[in-house]
Parts: structure tokens; sequence; C-alpha cells
């Protein structure tokens, strides 16, 4: 939409240091070669999904509508300016208007479904149920290219939920058991971390080790099956929980050794040591962490809520950009905002909602920062109640889509799958309607 | 409690506690003890073919934890394990297999295998809603509980038409993703006849779908009401081709469903009492004679086709008794061989010359490690209309609704209920598994808060050797070797921990390890 001025000329920031390099001996034919053909830019290397389950509102977060009346904005009025001119965002989020040459808000997100399951699957996987086969959502297909199939061999399994499962939805879909996430459960917020199975709350190493001897010991079944196929994976299993219990790998979930500034700065709240928890997973390599946090399903005093939470998710999401961007790795690490649906552009005043805001799938609003991802734009538009898409429609496929080809996953690449069927890892949005695709303006 | 503590006590004092030996493998006895039966000829005979010796028989303790997991999903109380295991009667086994065929359990825990078969889940993506699911699970269990003849049951299902919340076999068409004459074609060639009808010829899964072309739907003013029903008011004369190729037509005003059930359910059909054979005996055995049982082809064939043959016959003969199957079975040597196999022939596994060794069903896990005591898993279920609350003492192997969020049935693989496939029930272990039986703050209270395990140990008083006997017996049905009673006994001095530390080790001990965790 409004591209920089500085970018229509070069393409490319790995051509520009290109340039720069040249001083530094680069021949005026490798200068050429690189106009010619921009070098690709390097893939991303993992994403952190932040879930907005229940359906965040878009008037209230990144297509506020000021101009359309009481019965679409309500008290929520004044949206504020962002970092990048002619970008406004809500009222409730300062912190995030001052990053949003961070990131691209998509406002014309449409898949027209009001249900949370359905819709949850929809966006996640970019198909719509029916049918024979059950699709993966992002993460697990992150968590098969990127992860096992990758050689990614950390203890820390590839897809991690932070801190409790979406439910009600089977995210691995056909792939199996193997790619569901790994659910942490706990509190990041709480003084001690306890994830569920990698920190204990009371028990020693020293008594750790003498638990394992004595299982060892006594475990009688494994001793008289020691070449049995399930031995064998029970054993490989429990070498690999050991690691995590009693070496290193589980020291990342301990989040007292960050600055307590920086911790402030997110945020004291489970969703903003969330955030933080994210960034370490990220740093650590995990191809894709979700964090997945409730309470946007605000049917009843909507604005009440929004005061409440937005600053939330102001501090925490505002402060998991610029601790990337500090430490290199937003350029690698793709940040995707948003829930199922957005919410309903006219509010329900009446009772039982007294302010409300119902499900609304026919238009609602997506961020997607790092990763490759230019920030700093806006793509389609919505009309001026918020009501329906006006320009440029993108369908659920189409940020997936994205998302892979940033992470180096070929989307159009065949999909082996157990019905046989002639896939790929993501469909076209042709079956959601006209005039989506990929988002090439910001890739 | 009291009464059952006190028989563990006086138990120990008559049969462990003396110096008796214990023999050296726990999981087997030298002889059999009951008469081998005509299963056994019949895996008896293929196996002579390869040169496969079958396994030993398995212990009297193994067989009671085995016969109660795998018939009724529950572990035995240990009082009643030390009586069975001081019986000295043969007959014991084959009345304890009567004893938990007529169990309450039996029917929660076949239930359970139903619903994941015909998808019983309220919500996405199959949609049942949650009344419907409550009244087809009440019915499913009903079936189960009152053993109603197979051909009945399959009867009912495919017949029914009506209300979603009143009449619950209708929501046999309504439990799958696309309700479409080839979607429910589809789900009955699964269910009933064991087979996926990708692998078919277009032109025969076309011939299928016709029978269901006439299944309609429509909705009510109550919030998720479907009524489901055959339409037969336009309808002219239905030609129809059966799955053998046999063609008939279906009078105008007929329900084609009808005249399939029929077909299918006939004493020389070739499907449908094969399949419900197979997958009884894949149930018990932990493979099917054509493995996966819901995958039968042509290119599939049967690992032993008398055995097979033998079952089906002993199914009709016995009008669809499904009980009766799983007491030929259970009764079976083949049954009741030891874990540890004889022979290193690749096919000793698939030829049944062992008893195949896998991890609990999530939900049997579930109500296993609840049962230690200390804390359960609660479940509930906001999906509406109605929220599903679920009382605290009910068991996971009676919730109805596969749609119920836990992230303990999903690590241990419970299946999602999408497809009705076999194969979505997983068995294997995980690295998540593992990390939350081994150090997890769940299984440290079920442990830690165990009162069954307190009055256990308030009960033996301080004697460390009657202790440890009691830990074994409730947690494994089983008393410990003489190796591992020592190991135990020693265990608090080595680690340097105090009793009751070193009671709640070893009660993790023996919950972690593979005897626990797996049928065995």
């Amino acid at each position: 939409m409004n591209q920089k001025p500085n970018e229509r000329f070069f393409p490319r920031r790995s051509v520009l240091k290109g340039i720069l390099a040249g001083t530094a001996g680069l021949t005026l034919t490798d200068l050429a070669k690189a106009f010619a053909q921009p070098a690709a830019k390097p893939n991303a290397k993992s994403v952190i999904q932040i879930w907005m389950w229940g359906g965040p509102a878009q008037t209230e977060t990144f297509d506020p509508k000021p101009d359309a009346g009481n019965n679409y904005c309500g008290p929520l009025r004044q949206p504020i300016d962002t970092n990048v001119p002619g970008i406004q965002i809500g009222q409730l989020l300062p912190r995030l208007a001052q990053n949003a040459d961070k990131y691209t808000i998509i406002r014309s997100m449409t898949h027209g479904n009001n249900g949370h399951e359905t819709a949850a699957y929809i966006v996640q996987t970019g198909h719509r149920p029916g049918g024979r086969l059950l699709f993966p959502a992002l993460g697990a297909i992150v968590a098969k290219f990127r992860g096992y199939e990758a050689g990614y061999n950390s203890l820390i399994p590839p897809y991690v939920v932070l801190t409790q499962s979406q439910g009600r939805f089977d995210e691995a879909g056909f792939l199996g058991t193997r790619y569901k996430p790994f659910v942490t459960g706990g509190d990041p917020n709480a003084t001690r971390f306890a994830v569920e199975g990698v920190v204990s709350a009371s028990i020693t190493e020293e008594r750790q080790k003498s638990r394992r001897d004595l299982l060892h010991s006594l475990d009688s079944l494994r001793q008289a099956l020691p070449d049995h196929p399930a031995t064998q994976q029970l054993v490989g299993c429990e070498d690999k929980a050991y690691e995590m219990i009693l070496g290193d790998a589980g020291k990342i979930f301990d989040l007292s050794t960050e600055d307590s500034q920086l911790r402030q700065r997110y945020g004291r709240t489970s969703f903003g040591q969330s955030c933080l928890m994210a960034r370490r997973l990220v740093e650590a390599g995990v191809p894709y962490v979700t964090i997945n946090y409730g309470g946007w399903d605000t049917h009843k005093q909507h604005f009440e809520a929004m005061r409440r939470m937005l600053p939330q998710l102001d501090a925490g999401m505002a402060t998991l950009l610029e601790d990337l961007a500090e430490r290199g790795l937003l350029d690698t690490t793709v940040v995707w905002w948003g829930g199922e649906f957005g919410r309903g552009p006219r509010i329900q005043w009446e009772a039982p909602w007294n302010g409300g805001r119902s499900h609304y799938g026919k238009c609602f609003s997506t961020v997607l920062a790092g990763g490759g991802f230019q920030g700093g734009k806006v793509i389609g538009a919505s009309d001026a109640t918020g009501e329906n898409v006006a320009e440029r429609p993108v369908y659920p496929p189409d940020v997936l889509g994205s998302i892979c080809e940033r992470m180096g996953i070929d989307p159009d690449a065949p999909f082996p799958n157990p019905a046989g069927m002639d896939l790929t890892v993501m469909p076209s949005g042709q079956e959601f309607g006209e005039g989506g695709g990929r988002l090439k303006e910001i890739m | 409690m009291r009464p059952i503590l006190l028989a563990i006590v006086v138990c120990l004092v008559a049969h462990g506690g003396d110096e008796t030996p214990v023999a050296a493998s726990p999981f087997e006895q030298k002889s059999w003890s009951i008469p081998a039966n005509g299963v056994d000829a019949c895996v008896k005979t293929a196996l002579d073919r390869k040169g496969i010796a079958f396994a030993k028989p398995c212990s009297d303790g193994v067989f009671i934890r085995r016969v109660y997991l795998d018939v009724i999903g529950a572990l035995p109380e240990p009082a009643t394990a030390s009586a069975f295991l001081a019986d000295p009667r043969p007959e014991k086994r084959a009345e304890l297999v009567e004893r938990l065929l007529a169990d309450e359990n039996y029917a929660d825990y076949w239930a359970l295998k139903w619903c994941d078969l015909l998808r019983v889940k309220a919500e996405f993506p199959i949609n049942l809603w949650p009344n419907a699911v409550q009244l087809y699970h009440h019915w499913i269990r009903e079936a189960v509980a009152t053993n109603l003849p197979y051909d009945q049951f399959a009867r009912e299902l495919l017949t029914a038409s009506g209300s979603n919340f009143r009449v619950a076999p209708a929501n046999f068409y309504r439990a799958v993703q696309n309700r479409t004459p080839a979607g429910l074609a589809e789900a009955v060639a699964l269910t009933f006849m064991g087979s996926r009808i990708a692998s078919w010829p277009q032109p025969q899964r076309d011939n299928l779908a016709v029978f269901f072309s006439r299944v309609a739907y429509k909705g009510t003013d109550e919030w998720k009401e479907q009524i489901v029903y055959c339409d037969v008011a336009a309808s002219a004369p239905l030609d129809v081709v059966f799955p053998d190729g046999k063609t008939a037509r279906i009078p105008a005003g007929d329900d084609p469903r009808v005249v399939f059930a029929d077909w299918l359910t006939a004493p020389d059909n070739p499907w449908f009492a094969r399949c419900i054979a197979n997958r009884v005996w894949s149930w018990l055995l932990g493979r099917g004679i054509i493995h996966e049982p819901d995958d039968i082809r042509p290119d599939n064939p049967p690992v032993n086709p008398e055995l097979l043959a033998y079952l089906q016959k002993e199914l009709v003969a016995n009008q669809y008794d499904l009980k009766h199957l799983f007491r030929l079975i259970l009764n079976s040597r083949t049954y009741q061989q030891s874990p540890v196999r004889q022979s290193d022939s690749p096919e000793s596994t698939a030829l049944f010359a062992c008893y195949p060794v896998r991890q609990l069903d999530a939900e049997v896990l579930a109500d296993a490690l609840n049962w230690v005591g200390g804390a359960k898993e609660q479940y509930e279920s906001r999906i509406p209309e109605p929220f599903t609350w679920i009382p605290r003492e009910e068991r996971t192997i009676a919730l109805a609704d596969g749609s119920i969020t836990s992230t303990f049935l999903q690590v241990f693989g419970r299946p999602p209920r999408d497809s009705g496939l076999e194969s979505e029930r997983a068995h294997e272990a995980n690295d998540a598994q593992r990390l939350f039986l081994l150090n997890s703050t769940e299984v440290y209270k079920r442990i830690q808060g165990s009162i069954r395990l307190r009055s256990l140990a308030l009960a033996t008083g301080g004697d460390r050797k009657k202790l440890v006997q009691g830990v074994y017996l409730t947690l494994l049905s089983r008393e410990p070797t003489a190796a591992e009673l020592a190991a135990a006994e020693s265990y608090g001095k080595t680690a340097k921990v105090d009793a009751n530390a070193a009671t709640t080790d070893l009660a993790w001990a023996l919950v972690n390890s593979m005897e626990f965790l797996y049928r065995h």
C-alpha cells in the first residue's frame, strides 16, 4: 500500500549490504547479478503465534473506526498515531503504536465463519472442515518440515504451547500424535515456572537420581523384554526425559535469570511472561511457539474487558517485538497475532450483552511481524463501519502459505497424507473466494 | 477401606510372610492349568507350520491384572488379587473371566471403544452436540451392558430415523464429517465391513452410496436438534447393486437402508461376521488376524484363515453374541501366554506366539493413577449447550464425549474420534508422557497423597517387608520376587532417605515401571 520510499529503489536490504561490501572487493558483475536476481532473503527460523483465543475485537485493536458512530465505536473512539505516518491503532495500545514500523496490519482477513472451533480450525489449517481428512495446524506443519524432518534434535519439542492446550481441536490433524504441541502447563509469572514434568516442585537432583536407580532395579518387565520395541521406545523417551530433568535443557524455563527490569517491561502477567518465555524458546532454536492467550470472547461488557486486557497485550507484545529486534532475532522470527475471527462491528448495547460484541468472521484483523515480512504497512481495508472487506481480501491460507514461504517450507509442494489424496502443503485460497493470494506485498 | 486392608494383612501373613521361594520370573508359570480350546488348535496349527513355539503360560499375577485391564479397563483391588493368587483351583481363571464379563465396568469400557469407532463427540468436526452425545453414549452403553446381539446392534444403527436428541441411534448418520451419500457409505463400510472405501473401484463406491442417497436431515425449532429421516416421499423405485455384485430393485416408499441392513446381516454375508470377529480378536490380542482390523481388502489376507473362519463360525452359530467370542478367546491358552516369547522368529508376534505388550489406553491409565489416589483428573466441557459438568468420582472410561478437553488424555493417545479408524488410538510412548510420569506434580500428588499407601504403612506397623509386599500387591497385583524385595528393602539405606520417603519412592518407581504402564 504505502511502500517506504527507499525500498522502491533498493528492494532488498541484502542488496544494500552488497553495495557497501562492494568497496571491499565485490566486482561490478557481482553487483549487476545482485540487481538482476535479488538474492533470496534468508529464511525465518521460528514462529511465535500469539493466539487470541475467543476472537479479539479489531475495532479496539488494529482497525479503529472513530467516525462510524457510537453504535460501532463505543467509548473507545480516540485511536492514536503510530510511529508510521498514516497508520492509527486503538488508544489502549500506546506501546504497540511506537512499534508499528515492525509489523504489518492486515485489515481485510475474512473466512465468514462465526463458530469458535470451526473458525479456529480454518484460521490455523487453511482448510474448511469436511471431507475425509483432518488437516494439521501450522504449528504441526512447521514441527514436521522445520523440526523433525530438518534434523531438529533439541530436547525441547519443536512445537510448544504456553501454557494451556487450545483444546476442542486436534492441532496435529492427520500428521498424528508426534506432531501435537508440547503443553507447558504452569504459570511463567509464578515464582517458579513449574513446567509439567520438566521442573519438579520438590524433588532434589540427588533424590531424582536415586529414584531412577530404584526404578531401573525394580522394572522387571523391562528386564524380561530388553529387545522388545515397546521397551526400546520407552527407554529412548526416558533417556531424553532425564536429560531434560537433570541436564541443562530444562533451565530454559527458569525466568529468574532474566533482567528484572526487562521482566517488568513485558508486564508481570501470565501473558507478558509468556512472551518473554517465547523469546527464550526461539532464541534456543524452537521453531514454533504458540502463546495461547484466552479471554477475548467478550460478548458482554466488552469495553470493560478491553480496558482491563489491552494494556497487558500492549506491554507483552510490544516488548516482545522490541526485545526480539534488540537481539537481532526479529529478522528470523515471524510474530503472528490473531484469533479465530474478530468481533461484530456493531455493538450490542441491549441486555444481556450490555455493550458486547459478537463473533465476526466476515472481516477482521491479523498482524504479522518479523521473519522477513516488512513492517510499517497495512494490507487491505475494511469499509467505513468495518462490516465488510473493502479491498484486498486475505484468506487464512494466504497468511499460512506466506508464513510457510518465509519459513522455507514450500506451500505448493506435495503433502503426503493417509488418504493418498493429491494435496499441497497449503491450499490456494480459491475455495474461500476471489481476490486473495499470498502476501507478496510484504515479502 | 478397613475390610480391604485387613484382608491384605491377613493374606500377607498367610501367604507372603513366610520364606517360600518365589519363581524366578514373576510373569510365567511352569505348566498350563487350563485346557487348550478351539482357538488354540487353530493357532497351534499355524505355529507348527512355521516351527514356532508357544510362549509359556502367564502367571496368576499377570493373568488377573491382564484380564482386568483387557475386559473392564480397571485394576483389581489388592484384596481381590491376593485372594485370587491364594486360590489353588484351576477353574479360578474361567470364573474370573465370567465375573468380569458381568461387571458394570465392562459396559463402560466397551462403550468407550464403540464410541471411538462411531465417532461420538459433541463438536468439531463431527458436531453431534452435547445432548445428542449423552443420549447416544447411553444407548451404546446399554447395548453393551445388555449384550445386544451384534447383528441387531448394527441393524438399529443402520436403519434409525428421528431426532438426534430423542432417537439415539439416528446419530449414526450424523457422526461423519461428510454427511453426503458418499460420506455415509464410507462410514458404513469402515464400521461394519472393516473396509476402507478408498481402496474400492469407483463404480462399487458409487453403488454403495446409492443405499444412503435418501438419507436427509432437517432442523427444528430447538437449538442444535436435527431430524434424520429417509426421504421416501418423492421417490421412484431404486435400482441398487450390493457390494457382492447382486442387484435388486427397491420399491418406491421402501427405505433402502433396511434393504442394505438385511443384506449385511445375513448369516452368509462375507464381510459382516468376519469384520467383527477380527476386531474382537485384535482388541484382545493387540493385532488383527487381518491387520489392521479395519483395512480388510483382497490383497491383505488373514495370517491365519482357519482361526478367523473358526471365530466367525462361532459368532454366527451363537446368534452374534459378542460375549461368547470374548469368553472363547479369554479362556484360550493363546490369550493366557506370557508376554515373553520363546521363539526369535520375526513372525512369532504376527502369529500370536506370545501376549502382546502395549501401553494402557489413555483413559485406563488416567483411572489407574486416580485409583492410586491423592488427586484426580477433573473433566468438564464448556461446549454449549448445556455445559457438561462431570462428577469428581466419574471414571474416565465412562466419559461420553470425545470433545472433552484434557491434556493428559491427548498426550497419552486418546483418539480424536474424527475418522473412526482403530489406528487413531495411540499406544506408543512419547517424550511428553515420560516427563509427565517421571516428574509431574500430578503424579507426585497422587503418590504423596494416596490414602491407600498411607493406610498400608499404618497397617503394617513398621514391618518393612510387609509394607513392600503390600505396595507390590496394590500397584502390580502380585507379590515381589526375592530380588525385588531385597532391592526395595535396602533402598532407604542406600538412598539415605527416611521410611516415608522410601515408601513414596518405591510407589513412584512401581508406577513408572513398564509393568504398571503396559498391558502385559
